[in-house]
């Protein structure tokens, strides 16, 4: 790998940009004010007649008109999560002001994660396979169901032709996505496209999300994903999420960036061990890889952004890995998806977003509509209103189906 | 077998893989290449299989990606239903 540039390689790594949807939020401010106000993007799925599946809300991004964001070229091939990591990538560069030419195209890499492919366009596909036969399948099927489409396609539509990749990791591959952006630019390339963004919520992408056992089946919007609540009773599949633009913060100083959010500070990531094992989740030595990367003590995270998976066993083991790293009730937690479902690769990029708004406002928001904890898991978690506090780090964490665990450490940036 | 316009085109192009990028693809942009009307191959492998349906006209992968233009595509097309019919 060359770098273009000669300056900050090892570096710090800062993020200059966001481009953020969310069912809550068509954008990165609208988000974070619905966030604050406990506004909830859940509500019944209306993309088809759910009214004989065993659960029927979900966080759906209302109203999003992918031919007013993309050129026709790009719909016939491109499933709506793609459209969605598309628009979200345009925002992220524009935000940043990324001057065209300001870097060479191979000085700019896209890492992006995916959890769950393109769903909705290959159930139609696959529908006109059996109804029509092999000739009536669309030969853009060949990528638009690929979990690596988002990066390609990203790469493709803004020439950033640097060093890319793609993560599956279930939720906790957004998280891993931003860690090896971040490894990425360390190793020369001075500026990533990095995030996650899923949607899966046709039918068929819908009963496989179902599959997973984990999914709420209230009908009740408010009361349907309540994560470490003493009625937690599985959690509500959101789309969405968010592309960060992630740049060396002496190259983002040279081009002139008129912003810094704030710095990925550290990243950690393990598996759990074997089912029956006994042994505890990997959840804890996440974290404590990812303050060690950072070199952070426990002591000096302000916030911690849980994965809130909103299962009573996985609440309970979530707060035993805050307690083992931070002790009990020593920081505050918070978990603003319980507004927003769980957008799997997107979940982690958009608390990423959260903290770093965080940070910018000194506000920690609440977790949704969350009331009761119980006491047994002695963590202070944020709810019902937003808090006000001083926060220049933060924790965030995600896991992802069958033994994923990461955490990425957000720091307030340095003074320029 | 019918003959293909390049009204017939633009439609399967359009129905397969979207739009040109400068609007509807017309006789006046009959010699211009597919690539820089925004196509890229798999849109021409698109549009072969749509040919093969609707005109009848099977068109080889080692054939089709020789066919840079709309005009080598309408005039391929063209020749073999005049042959065949």
């Amino acid at each position: 790998m060359t770098a273009g540039m000669a300056t900050g390689a090892g570096g710090r790594t800062v993020v200059t940009g966001i481009g953020l949807l969310t069912p809550n939020g068509f954008g990165l401010e609208e988000f974070w004010q619905a966030t604050l106000e406990r506004r909830s993007g859940i509500g019944p799925l209306t993309r088809f007649d759910a009214t004989r599946y065993p659960a029927r809300l979900a966080g759906e991004i209302d109203g999003f008109d992918p031919a007013s964001h993309l050129p026709a070229r790009l719909l016939p091939q491109t499933d709506v999560s793609t459209q969605l990591a598309l628009v979200a990538s345009d925002w992220a560069l524009q935000d940043a002001k990324v001057e065209s030419g300001g870097y060479a195209d191979y000085d700019m890499g896209v890492v992006t994660a995916n959890a769950c492919g393109g769903f909705a366009f290959t159930h139609r596909e696959f529908h006109k396979l059996w109804s029509q036969g092999p000739d009536s399948v669309s030969v853009y099927e060949s990528f638009a169901w690929f979990y690596a489409v988002n990066t390609g396609q990203i790469s493709i539509r803004n020439g950033l032709r640097g060093p890319s990749s793609a993560l599956v990791a279930d939720q906790a591959g957004g998280l891993d996505a931003v860690g090896h952006a971040r490894r990425t630019v360390r190793a020369g390339t001075p500026l990533v496209v990095t995030g996650g963004v899923d949607s899966a919520l046709d039918p068929w992408g819908w009963v496989s999300q179902l599959a997973d056992g984990r999914v709420s089946h209230a009908v009740d919007p408010e009361h349907a994903y309540l994560p470490f609540d003493t009625h937690a009773c599985g959690h509500v599949p959101g789309e969405g999420g968010a592309l960060l633009v992630l740049e060396d913060a002496d190259a983002a100083r040279h081009r002139g960036a008129h912003q810094v959010y704030g710095e990925i500070a550290g990243y950690g990531s393990t598996f759990d061990p074997p089912p029956g094992s006994g042994l505890p989740s990997g959840l804890a030595r996440a974290a404590e890889l990812a303050l060690a990367d950072a070199g952070v003590a426990a002591a000096q995270v302000d916030v911690v952004f849980a994965d809130g998976a909103g299962v009573g066993e996985l609440d309970r083991a979530e707060a035993a890995a805050i307690n083992a790293v931070f002790g009990p009730r020593s920081v505050p937690v918070t978990v603003p998806k319980a507004l927003t479902g769980r957008m799997h690769s997107g979940a982690g990029p958009v608390d990423i977003c959260a903290a770093l708004l965080s940070i910018r406002d000194g506000v920690i928001p609440p977790t949704g509509k969350v009331t009761r904890v119980p006491a047994e898991y002695r963590i202070d978690l944020v709810r019902e209103e937003p808090r006000t506090a001083r926060v220049s780090c933060a924790l965030v964490l995600a896991r992802g189906r069958w033994g994923f665990n990461s955490a990425v450490v957000v720091r307030e940036a340095l003074p320029r | 077998m019918s003959t293909i316009t390049i009204d017939d085109l633009n439609r399967l192009l359009t129905e397969e893989a979207g739009g040109t990028d400068n609007g509807a693809l017309t006789s006046e942009l009959v010699d211009t290449e597919f690539v820089a009307l925004g196509y890229d191959s798999l849109a021409l492998l698109g549009i072969a299989t749509r040919i093969g349906k609707e005109f009848g006209v099977h068109i080889s992968d080692e054939v089709l990606f020789d066919l840079v233009t709309p005009r080598a595509v309408l005039d391929l097309v063209n020749g073999v239903a005049r042959e065949t019919r």
